[in-house]
């Protein structure tokens, strides 16, 4: 019988199935960092258990860490998580790239430069973002720290299988439209809701056009779709990428792996529980204007009116959105100022991001009134763009070129947009408070969040490229 | 974990849909290596202002409610982060039980590891709880074992819950000893992977 990826990879991960009860499912892959570890470890040490299979683990300090002045931590219960962090992985015996290791970085950014996120595997991580890895075909998802111990101490879950989901997107992506702002378009269709329950597998030509990064920001905000995972099936544009990273198999091994990740491929004729369709050709650079990630528009359009929507909390929704972010009904998203820039995060800041944001910015400057800052994914990535020339022409332009992490994704160090203030984001969620308290996240691409720093609001990137050409 | 299966109290209602993590339990919070003493930090930045006093509007600071146990509220409750700690704070501010119509998934997967109980009402009957409950103190009585809620008007409201999670929850299950019991399984597993 034809399968999807997702019901193959899910069969072949069975230890045990009982009617009645969820399946417990193996887990090759287990990363983990230091905010939602800690609570695990102790609980392993309270109950004298061991870590079962350690080399299936690998650790990163990301959402803590500064991303200037290293390694100098000033917030002493910052730094706590962070030693604790390397006790624990000491003592249990788990590989960790910490803060100065040249592998550190976001822990959805180095599983995959690594090759340790490989087709076919199933890979989980006290994060949300986990989603991101599904880009390989893998199974990869967010879990709680209870799971996270319960994954240590047994490498195993218990899952209910989850529905399956094709959302397919036809025909060719127009001319500065990026997968950002085709995933934005996807969640602003169908709600922050509509994958619930369900692995979302994306098809579709523009899909399969995507190199591996681009891939890995639509699988990325799977979650703010609200789905269990998301992800794509591999061909050799997966192949090519994973070919002779640090941890897949090498030489002949490597031809034999890439054949059995490429049998995963949803077969001919497979069905879905949901199946949604989007056109390519509807899809425009996107801009959020409210405090979920389904609250945006295509740039050229204008912060809706309440009118426009049919259900009363869905009106309730807009006022209270549009009174956090400070914006009117019917507003042009162009006319809205912004004071800050971020380019960062596990959506957005894998090397050829940066390089979309630095080829807006070359030779301009930043606006007086906005404070930009560059803050790359991993190590690896700040290294190569620096070999490239990237930081000088981003420091050129007035914006700061920082160490990597999660920074202002979620303002948990030094980060932070000031309250009332409006940054546009690269990053995945403009919840309130995301990026500090009273702060206001508009998400965007990294062109599109470049050419707001350089106009000082908001604006169609494809006039700025275009006015260059 | 503390089992769970009579919970009688007033109602919550929180009146937002898609509440997400981030409000449950705001960042600056995370860093914390304990699992408890989250509670004096839920909804932070809703239930307080810039100088720490409470809003006054704010559902939580209205002490008629100060005992509820239950929280209710809209579709979509717990989406975002997958922090546990949105559940540690929910428990330890002293809610056992969160009614609304969908969770996002890790949000529910995480309350059954904790000992509270998410239940699914359909949007018509958890806009009745809230209307109720927002009028004046609204009392109700969830049962597990019978999986219902029972409003003190009378009404009776059924829930769907996955048998396991049940289990889970009315025994207080620790989940890690009870898959050791599958330790072969787990085993033999490894070794059909090896070759
Ligand atoms: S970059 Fe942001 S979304 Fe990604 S893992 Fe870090 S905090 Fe989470």
């Amino acid at each position: 019988m034809a399968k999807t990826i997702i019901e193959k990879i899910w069969e072949q991960h069975i230890v045990y199935e009982e009617k009645g009860k969820p399946d417990l499912l193996y887990i090759d892959l287990h990363l983990l960092h230091e905010v939602t570890s800690p609570q695990a470890f102790e609980g392993l040490r309270l109950a004298n258990r061991k870590v079962r299979r350690p080399d299936l683990c690998f650790a990163t300090m990301d959402h803590n860490v500064p991303t200037k002045n290293l390694p100098i931590i000033k917030d002493p219960i910052a730094k706590k998580q962070i030693t604790t962090l390397e006790k624990n992985c000491q003592e249990f015996g788990i590989e960790l790239a910490d803060m100065e290791h040249p592998d550190q970085g976001i822990v959805h950014i180095i599983g995959p430069e690594l090759g340790l996120t490989q087709p076919g595997k199933t890979i989980v991580c006290g994060d949300s973002h986990t989603s991101t890895h599904g880009a390989f075909g893998a199974i990869a998802f967010g879990i709680g720290t209870s799971e996270v111990e319960h994954v240590l101490s047994t490498q195993t879950l218990w899952q209910a299988k989850p529905k399956t989901m094709e959302i397919r997107i036809n025909g060719k992506l127009g001319f500065g439209v990026t997968a950002k702002d085709v995933i934005l378009a996807i969640i602003a269709k169908f709600g922050i809701d509509m994958g619930t329950g369900h692995i979302i597998e994306y098809t579709g030509e523009a899909i399969r056009n995507l190199t591996m990064e681009e891939r890995m920001t639509i699988c990325n905000m799977s979650i703010e779709a609200g789905a269990k995972a998301g992800l794509i099936s591999p061909d050799e544009t997966t192949i090519n990428y994973l070919k002779g990273r640090r941890y897949v198999p090498q030489g002949e091994a490597f031809e034999q792996a890439a054949q059995n990740w490429l049998a995963l491929a949803t077969d001919e004729g497979a069905t879905y529980d949901t199946v949604l369709e989007i056109d390519a050709d509807e899809i425009e650079p996107f801009v959020t204007w409210g405090t979920n990630p389904s609250m945006g528009s295509g740039i050229n359009a204008h912060v809706p009116f309440a009118a426009d929507f049919k259900e009363e909390s869905d009106r309730e929704a807009l006022k209270k959105a549009l009174a956090y972010m400070g914006l009117e009904e019917g507003q042009p998203l162009t006319s809205i100022d912004i004071q800050h820039v971020f380019i960062g995060s596990c959506t957005n800041a894998r090397l050829s991001d940066l390089q979309a944001a630095a080829e807006v910015v070359k030779g301009k400057k930043v606006h007086p009134s906005v404070t930009a800052i560059v803050v790359p994914g991993s190590r690896t990535v700040k290294k190569q763009a620096e070999e490239e020339g990237l930081d000088a022409i981003f420091l050129e332009a007035g914006f700061e070129w920082r160490e990597s992490g999660c920074s202002m994704c979620l303002a948990m160090n030094d980060d932070v947009v000031p309250a009332g203030e409006r940054c546009a984001s690269t990053s995945n969620r403009n919840f309130e408070g995301r990026q500090g308290a009273g702060s206001r996240t508009h998400l965007m691409s990294p062109a599109m969040a470049a050419a707001s720093a350089i106009s000082g609001h908001f604006v169609d990137v494809r006039e700025m490229v275009a006015a260059k050409a | 974990m503390k089992p769970i299966n009579e919970v009688v109290s007033v109602i919550t209602p929180l009146d937002r849909k898609n509440v997400d993590t981030d409000q449950i339990i705001s960042k600056e919070f995370l860093k914390r290596i304990e699992r408890t003493g989250f509670g004096k930090y839920l909804f932070y930045h809703w239930r307080f202002d810039e100088n720490g006093q409470e809003k006054k509007d704010f559902i939580l600071n209205d002490e008629r409610y100060k005992e509820s146990e239950i929280l209710v509220a809209h579709e979509n409750f717990g989406c975002g982060s997958s922090r546990e700690h949105a559940p540690w704070s929910i428990m330890d501010y002293g809610f056992r039980v969160v009614i609304a119509p969908s969770f996002a998934d890790i949000f529910h997967n995480n309350c059954f590891k904790n000992g509270i109980l998410p239940i699914k009402l359909s949007v018509a009957e958890v806009e009745e709880l809230l209307a109720n409950g927002q009028q004046e103190p609204f009392k109700v009585e969830v049962n597990l074992e019978e999986q219902t809620v029972t409003a003190q008007d009378g009404k009776v409201y059924s829930f769907e819950i996955d048998p396991y999670q049940k289990q889970m929850l009315l025994n207080g299950w620790d989940e890690i000893s009870l898959t050791f019991q599958y330790e072969e399984h787990i085993a033999a597993f490894e070794e059909k992977q090896r070759v």
